[in-house]
């Protein structure tokens, strides 16, 4: 009798999240929960200017106040060849500045003090003496003629340019643009925002001297990178680190990178011989870690009057910040900007992108998304729309000229992927039967006559998730592939491990289901854990929606290793051969006679108490996955507003999602990461933004100038699903974690623009404040740029 | 988030509080809500010397209307006591107009109504809508008590002229010359937010037309604006759209906004503009029912 799979957590379970259970009794342990005996505490000081030079830094203050143990600035790192550290993009980072400070927020100095009170006032107590530099806040600055340079510590840099990089066909892409009956362009700016987790960055540094060990407790979403990272950048030697992350308050990407705080801390905790812990504040979270976004676009696209795109143009400006620490493919210098346009079938395509640095903080992370991707379909997306405008032609119907057909798979997408699975009408379809499209335009006009703004906007878009295969994925020349290992004790529990880290993803509940699923041991017998380097198999970590994709599909692999040598067993126990041996789910029985069988855990207990002659004893193994793809989620999201036209407020009416990851896991899950998607998706076109005025004040260094919505402004979502099982994925699944936040944007906006559709104008740059819909209703001109910080009184 | 170091004191009535001011040496400050104080203090924008907490004071939670009509705010009331009370719509419409639109729900759970209003924060709702109510704050200090007007309370952004050894014990608003009507709209991008801009109207209307008018406006000057000419071309009208019209496009100039990340100057302004006349509106449409 074979098990009942929902029953026992496998796949398609909504089985509640058994991490919830610490979460909601306060029983978490997050970084700032532990505590270890003799632990001192470290503040760090940072430079209130964007730009400047260091005269002196006078500590002697510092040193005077009882209960401070230790002051550290860049010459004392200096002096132990740490003042600089590498970046995960082949650059270099200060860890505590020595020469310049080239970005508000920057690290100067650190102090450790009996106390984190101490410790502040300590910092307080610190005396820098800057010199003002003219600071850089946006590439157009940055590559102006004179322009100051700002990294003048980098020999052979003689600008502020980053790089040049193109991807694509030049030729082809002009030649299709030759051919083109209308050319629509279109110019914006994604702006910089901040992944803002609700756990800021934080790390406990803890060197025994007597054993040499190294033990970072860390807030960290890739913590075998970071024990690579501590051991080339404080060389020290790999087997003697151990780094724990432990339950993380939220990463969304801002816990990838390695941050100033975490070297201090450990070089503190080596020099003073005992554990140093360094807990970032909001403040510093949100002005001085990995940001997302910044980037402006110019694109084109060549169109017939039949409404087939013929070639896509585009090229991007990226603002770095400081030091170029993006969190990415080694090979990708703009991320994965040229996966755009992927859900559409368009023969040419040309992307070229300059990167610069800014007096601006550093760390262009995926803050949500798979290397830029979210800016891409964002461009692609608000793209596809002026051009369904400059035609004339039906948003929805110029989409459904355009995607890619169903039986149109393997494609092969303009700048070179290869989807594999998709029903990109279906999906389309269904979100426009849920949210009443062709009633809609008809209240749309019947409220157009009354003065009355309403608007819809659709996106619809695949984007690569999990990376990657090892063949073009690597961060600083680590492929990333991933791992599991599964532990199957006698009495049938089991202990599973990943490289992979959770902070919020629940895998601590959907690893035990695909679990359940291989093998029919109930979800509830066994135990995920993640993130201790000297437990868990090595892997890359949880980003870029990489988790299920490639993690989760160890899982899968490494619990049909262990069914394979189960089935060893069960044909030993039933005295019968392996080929006559038949598996359903949780049992292994004699074909033709399926009332003699073996349970999966009468195998476990097998394995350690009358294993076969000759077979290695226990039920424990691993796998090292290395995808042959990405995958390809596909979603349509459509919303609708209504824009007043005396304030420029907008509000939303209704947000329809339709999802196709493939096979869901545990769908309440991915409804939840859905929901927060949109929600994010929703703060990015509205509100959440971090700019900088002329001097490099950062604009958005707490929540009260950075703003998350909360749960009163934040819409309700409709959700919809379409299965289409990934090819390649051992149990169909594709990434989800980022969908909506990638994918929702340009819903929001394309319906404000839509509703203003009578101004002409084309483009309004998130997030849509009031100000900036008023200003392009009543001026009827874009409203383009960064957010402008006007400063005249 | 750590503040400096500061001394913590917990008197159990006023006039102990007032001796503990007068006494200390260096800034003190009260702490009743606590909900701008600690915010403050946590960044060390804020490092008073010495915290005294009025929350162990009896008898300053109250909001009652005299037998004259005369209104009373204690200073331990909540924003939430004012927005969850049944009366008050028909009392002090303005006030119950503002209350669910002051900060999150978190912060009117713990915020009060005299300590906004004393933080003279210039995006702060209370003085606006005190300002159209002609409201005043009562101090208490060592020599005893005396009533500030809250338009002559403040004198500069988070400054008032409230003595070091004065406390802010009672809110009042004067009994009305007629039939209370008046309204609060505020524009921010998310709940908790500050304003972009905020107006008060507040009038009093007898026999038909307006007895008296107030106007103060949020968010849009280097403290509360007391748009009183604006006010004035309300007075004596039947509140007529050519009335409201008027007072809007003067409230408009009295208001002194500056262009920043919320909006421009002159978006702020025509805001202003905007809300004063939504409310003329919402006011002309409730007496239309009424009658």
């Amino acid at each position: 009798m074979a098990l009942d799979e929902i029953k026992i957590g496998g796949l398609g379970a909504s089985r509640r999240r058994v991490e919830d259970n610490r979460f909601i009794r306060g029983k978490g342990n997050y970084i700032d929960d532990i505590a270890l005996p003799g632990m001192l505490h470290m503040e760090i000081l940072r430079s209130p200017l964007a730009h400047a030079r260091i005269r002196s830094i006078d500590v002697s203050a510092a040193w005077a106040v009882p209960g401070v143990r230790m002051v550290l600035t860049g010459d004392m790192l200096a002096a132990r060849n740490l003042a600089w550290m590498p970046t995960l993009s082949y650059d270099t980072q200060a860890v505590l500045a020595t020469d310049k400070v080239r970005f508000q927020g920057q690290e100067v100095a650190c102090v450790v003090a009996d106390d984190p009170y101490i410790a502040k006032d300590g910092c307080e107590a610190i005396v820098v003496d800057y010199e003002p530099l003219p600071p850089i806040v946006n590439p157009t600055q940055a590559t102006a003629p004179g322009a100051p340079l700002i990294r003048d510590d980098k020999t052979g840099q003689d600008s502020n340019v980053v790089f040049d990089w193109e991807v694509g066909d030049r030729d082809g892409t002009d030649r299709a643009f030759a051919q083109a009956d209308v050319v629509s362009t279109i110019e914006m700016h994604y702006p910089r925002s901040h992944p803002s987790p609700i756990e800021t960055c934080g790390s406990i540094a803890d060197f025994n001297r007597a054993t040499s060990k190294l033990t970072v407790y860390m807030t960290t979403q890739a913590p075998h990178i970071i024990r690579a990272a501590v051991a080339l950048v404080a060389e020290l030697p790999e087997h003697m680190i151990r780094i724990v992350s432990p339950d993380l308050g939220g990463g969304f990407g801002n816990k990838v990178p390695v941050y100033p705080g975490y070297v201090v801390s450990i070089l503190a905790s080596i020099l003073l011989e005992c554990p140093v812990k360094w807990i970032e504040d909001k403040s510093g979270n949100l002005i001085s870690t990995g940001f997302g976004r910044d980037i402006y676009l110019k694109g084109e696209m060549a169109l017939r009057n039949d409404g087939r795109i013929l070639g896509v143009r585009m090229h991007t400006d990226s603002d770095h910040g400081a030091f170029f620490s993006d969190a990415q493919p080694s090979k990708f210098k703009i991320g994965l900007m040229h996966s755009a346009f992927s859900c559409y079938d368009i023969p040419a395509a040309h992307l070229t992108a300059q990167g610069v640095y800014t007096n601006k903080a550093p760390g262009g992370v995926a803050y949500r998304c798979s290397f830029r991707v979210t800016e891409a379909m964002y461009f692609q997306e608000r793209m596809v729309q002026a051009a369904a405008s400059d035609l004339g032609m039906d948003q929805a119907e110029f989409r459904r000229i355009n995607l890619v057909r169903d039986d149109d798979f393997p494609h092969r997408t303009p700048w070179g992927f290869l989807t594999d699975s998709g029903q990109y009408g279906k999906c389309l379809d269904l979100g426009l039967e849920a949210i009443g499209y062709e009633d809609f335009l008809r209240q749309k006009e019947e409220a157009r006559q009354r003065g009355r703004l309403l608007g819809i906007g659709i996106s619809t878009m695949t984007e690569p998730l999990g990376a990657g295969n090892s063949r073009e994925y690597d961060i600083l020349g680590i492929k990333m592939f991933d791992s599991a290992e599964l532990k199957v004790h006698m009495t049938g529990k089991a202990l599973l491990r990943t490289g992979a880290k959770t902070q919020g993803q629940g895998h601590e509940t959907t690893w035990a289901q695909i679990v359940a699923h291989e093998l029919g041991i109930p979800a509830e017998d066994v135990l995920v854990e993640e993130g201790d380097t000297d437990t868990a198999p090595f892997g890359m970590g949880t980003y870029a929606s990489r988790s299920t994709p490639v993690a989760g599909a160890a899982v899968a692999m490494v619990s049909r290793k262990i069914r394979a040598k189960a089935r060893k067993i069960a044909a030993h126990l039933l005295e019968v051969s392996e080929e006559d041996v038949e598996w359903e789910l949780g049992r292994f029985s004699v074909r033709g006679a399926p009332d003699r069988g073996v349970t999966i855990q009468e195998c476990a207990i097998a394995a350690y108490s009358n294993m076969p002659d000759g077979m290695e004893p226990g039920l424990e193994n691993n796998a090292y996955y290395d995808p042959p793809n990405l995958t390809w989620p596909f979603a349509c999201y459509i919303a609708t507003v209504e824009v007043d036209p005396e304030t420029g407020v907008w509000d939303v009416l209704r947000v329809v999602a339709v999802d196709d990851c493939g096979v869901r896991i545990n769908p309440m899950i991915v409804e939840g990461q859905i929901m927060g998607g949109l929600t994010e998706a929703y703060a990015m076109a509205n509100m959440q933004f971090i700019t900088f005025d002329e001097d490099g004040n950062c604009i958005g260094s707490n929540y009260m100038d950075y703003l998350l919505p909360t749960a009163w402004e934040t819409p309700g979502f409709e959700l919809h699903e379409v299965v289409t099982p990934c090819p390649h994925h051992p149990i169909g699944a594709k990434g989800i974690g980022e969908c909506a936040t990638v994918g929702g944007p340009a819903a929001f906006v394309n319906a404000v623009i839509d509703a203003i559709g009578d101004s002409g104008v084309r483009n309004i740059d998130m997030p849509l404040l009031p100000d900036r819909v008023h200003e392009a209703i009543t001026q009827g001109h874009d409203v383009s740029g960064a957010p402008p910080v006007r400063s005249e009184p | 988030m750590y503040p400096s170091r500061f001394r913590y004191e917990a008197p159990s009535t006023v006039a102990e509080a007032v001796a503990m001011l007068a006494a200390v040496d260096g800034e003190a400050k009260i702490l009743a809500g606590g909900q701008s104080l600690i915010p403050m203090m946590k960044l060390r924008f804020a490092a008073p010397a010495m915290i005294v907490d009025i929350n162990g004071i009896g008898g300053l939670d109250y909001h009652r209307a005299d037998p004259d009509g005369t209104y009373r705010i204690g200073a331990l009331c909540r924003h939430a006591d004012l927005e969850k009370s049944a009366t008050l719509a028909d009392a002090q419409p303005t006030i119950a107009a503002a209350a669910p639109v002051v900060a999150d729900p978190l912060v009117r759970t713990r915020g009060t109504l005299v300590g906004s209003v004393c933080h003279a924060d210039p995006q702060g709702d209370w003085a606006s809508v005190m300002v159209s109510l002609e409201g005043a704050i009562v101090a208490q200090g060592p020599n005893g008590h005396r009533s500030i007007q809250v338009a002559d309370l403040i004198d500069g952004p988070f400054q008032t002229v409230l003595a070091p050894d004065e406390i802010a014990v009672e809110a009042v608003v004067p009994a009305a010359r007629g039939v209370r009507a008046g309204g609060y709209l505020k524009l921010e991008r998310r709940v908790g937010d500050f304003a972009t801009v905020g107006v008060a109207v507040s009038v009093e209307m007898s026999g038909g037309s307006v007895a008296r008018a107030g106007i103060g406006l949020t968010g849009v000057g280097p403290a509360t604006i007391n748009a009183s000419d604006a006010a004035a071309a309300l007075v004596g009208t039947v509140l007529d759209a050519d009335a409201v019209d008027a007072a809007a496009q003067l409230a408009a100039e009295a208001a002194q906004p500056r262009s920043d990340h919320r909006g421009s100057a002159d978006y702020k302004r025509h805001v202003v503009a905007t809300f004063v006349r939504r409310i003329g509106a919402q006011i002309q449409r409730s007496e239309q029912e009424a009658a």
